[in-house]
């Protein structure tokens, strides 16, 4: 187990490096610079400016200068907020998409698994199919529709809750944007679950159980969850990189202060450092999001044996 | 099996199959129309999709100008707009998959043939490019390389044949086990033919679902990267770019957002309908 978990993460490395290398050089080679909206800026002033944060030397000189400081785990300054670096923003940036991110996740987990269990236990009957019904409508409203249409009904029309903004994370600011975030994770794990739920349901040891005289829920929560739950389990890694992706939405639509915002902003003003940092961050993330699914896979599944 | 009672094919029985499941053919008829419509665009309104009616400014549906749907912040027709911003999705979503389709049947079916070390390392490569978050590669993209339609068809289908060379790979080397493909070994066939010839066709089933799938998806690729303003450009739309319009003056014109949202999903809802259908109809075994 410690030797897979081992092997696992090595192999994870050159994951990682592709993804750096690739983004680097996608950005250098890029049209256009980070100092492009300061308009015609003296030639002296802009060769300042290249020599201080080094855009002056050539492309695999910088590259590999990049390599370095990111190895002393230093992601350098930010063009755009020239105030700051790329770690300072992150770790401001973080939090918040972090908070976000669980709590759409969790919500996703209870709320999926407990909805396609229930779709399993009625299969073919109303129950199964308002379930499914309602899950095929999570999976065609993508999040950036959704949200908009949140906005409409709870806070523009019933005026219930904010529009928008963060105000330290008061509940009523987390709320649609959890949901919004949520929602289309809500119907594929329902999925999953009724699906993985409808097999188990008619494998042998289940019928024992139930020859033995078991309760009904003891028999659902005690023996047929848990192996209901391998699918998705391994759907909790790709559930990740889709809420990562979907706070960069969120986030702007709600006006939330979080990394996903910094992202696409970073990227339209050619902010090299920053778009380089969240982009290694986020990858990080998910390879290791990806590497915990595994070890979980191994724990809950008896069958799988690593080597 | 000679003579006697006619026997019915795969297809036969799962177009019967897939005839008899009631959502999937509903699914069908909405799609159908979508599709009619979205073609027939420019017949069906007096206005142009870039045309500016000066008298009427972000007004709400309004059947005696002929605004079905009303018009947008800049007086151009909604209906239009919104139908031939379909065109532009629709369009994506077939030719980014079939992008996506060529490079995962093509990745799959030879990895899963030749077997081995190519194999390995072909999957290998599949497995380290399937941690990567993509969908910031594809950002990252559009950003820097001008928002060109071409390269958004390439870099969507590129992302997007990980799953279908996982499936194909699966399915070949299930299919290489079989008798006829020994038969065509035997009979001194070169490899690239019996993967054309024989392996690639008998994965049309699993194949067809899987398109049937991803074309949804990557209509919602699109529309996420329009929304964010990436994707088409003015005075060309689609549903994504739409969707944006309209959330931006979302409390004093909501129709422009709930028209061109609704056709969207409703699209993305048929697609995953039938997907559905035709894995019901095509894979017997989980009825």
């Amino acid at each position: 187990m410690l030797y897979y978990a081992l092997k696992r993460l090595l192999g994870a490395l050159p994951t990682l490096f592709l993804l750096l290398t690739l983004a680097f050089f996608m950005m250098r080679l890029a049209p256009g610079g980070p100092f492009d909206s300061e308009k015609s800026l003296p030639p002296e002033i802009q060769a300042n400016l290249d020599r201080k944060y080094h855009l002056d030397e050539p492309l695999p000189a910088q590259y590999l200068r990049y390599l370095g400081d990111l190895l002393r785990g230093d992601l350098g300054p930010s063009f755009q907020y020239q105030d700051y670096t790329v770690n300072e923003l992150i770790a401001a940036g973080f939090p918040v998409s972090a908070r976000l991110g669980l709590l759409a996740m969790a919500l996703a987990v209870v709320l999926g698994v407990a909805l396609g269990t229930l779709a399993a236990l009625h299969q073919n009957r109303p129950a199964d199919h308002a379930v499914m019904t309602l899950a095929m409508t999570g999976i065609s409203i993508p999040n950036f529709v959704l949200a908009p249409l949140l906005i409409l009904l709870f806070a523009v029309h019933l005026g219930w809750l904010p529009a928008g903004g963060w105000n330290g994370s008061r509940w009523q600011n987390l709320v649609l944007p959890v949901i919004a975030l949520a929602l289309p994770l809500v119907a594929y794990i329902a999925r999953l679950t009724r699906g993985s739920m409808i097999e188990v349901l008619r494998a042998p040891f289940i019928r024992t159980a139930r020859a033995k005289g078991l309760p009904e829920h003891t028999l659902i929560l005690r023996h047929a969850l848990k192996p209901a739950l391998l699918p998705v389990v391994s759907f909790l890694g790709p559930a990740t990189a889709a809420i990562l992706t979907g706070s960069v939405v969120v986030e702007q639509i709600f006006g939330i202060p979080g990394l996903g915002r910094h992202f696409v902003q970073g990227a339209l003003n050619r902010d090299y450092t920053l778009v380089m940092g969240v982009v290694i961050f986020y990858g990080a993330l998910i390879i290791l999001f990806n590497f915990i699914v595994d070890l979980l896979y191994a724990v809950l599944d008896p069958r799988v044996r690593y080597r | 099996m000679t003579g006697g009672a006619p026997g019915r094919s795969l297809w036969q029985d799962a177009r019967r199959r897939l005839l008899r499941n009631r959502a999937a053919v509903t699914a069908m008829v909405i799609l159908a129309i979508i599709i009619l419509l979205v073609t027939a665009a420019p017949w069906l309104s007096p206005w142009q999709f870039d045309q500016i009616d000066w008298d009427r400014l972000s007004i709400p549906p309004d059947p005696a100008s002929r605004h079905w749907f009303g018009t947008d912040a800049v007086g151009r027709d909604l209906f239009v707009r919104t139908l031939l911003g379909g065109r532009v999705s629709l369009l994506v979503g077939v030719v980014a998959t079939l992008v996506s389709l060529a490079i995962g049947v093509t990745w799959g079916a030879v990895a899963g043939y030749l077997g081995g070390r190519v194999d390995a390392v072909m999957m290998r490569v599949v497995d380290i490019l399937y941690a990567m978050p993509f969908m910031f590669f594809v950002i990252l993209l559009m950003v820097f390389f001008g928002r060109d339609i071409l390269l958004l068809f390439v870099a969507i289908g590129a992302i997007n044949w990980l799953d279908m060379a996982r499936i194909v790979r699966g399915q070949t080397l299930a299919l290489k086990q079989r008798e006829f493909v020994e038969a065509a070994v035997a009979s001194g066939l070169t490899t690239p033919a019996i993967i054309g010839r024989h392996i690639v066709p008998n994965l049309l089933g699993v194949v067809a679902v899987y398109v049937t799938l991803t074309i949804p998806q990557v209509i919602l690729v699109e529309s996420f990267l329009s929304f964010l303003g990436l994707g088409v450009q003015e005075p060309f739309t689609s549903w994504g770019a739409l969707v944006n319009d309209g959330a931006q003056e979302i409390e004093s014109a909501p129709w422009s957002l709930l028209f061109p949202a609704s056709f969207l999903a409703v699209t993305l809802f048929c697609f995953n309908f039938i997907g559905d259908g035709l894995r019901d109809a095509l894979d017997p075994r989980d009825r």
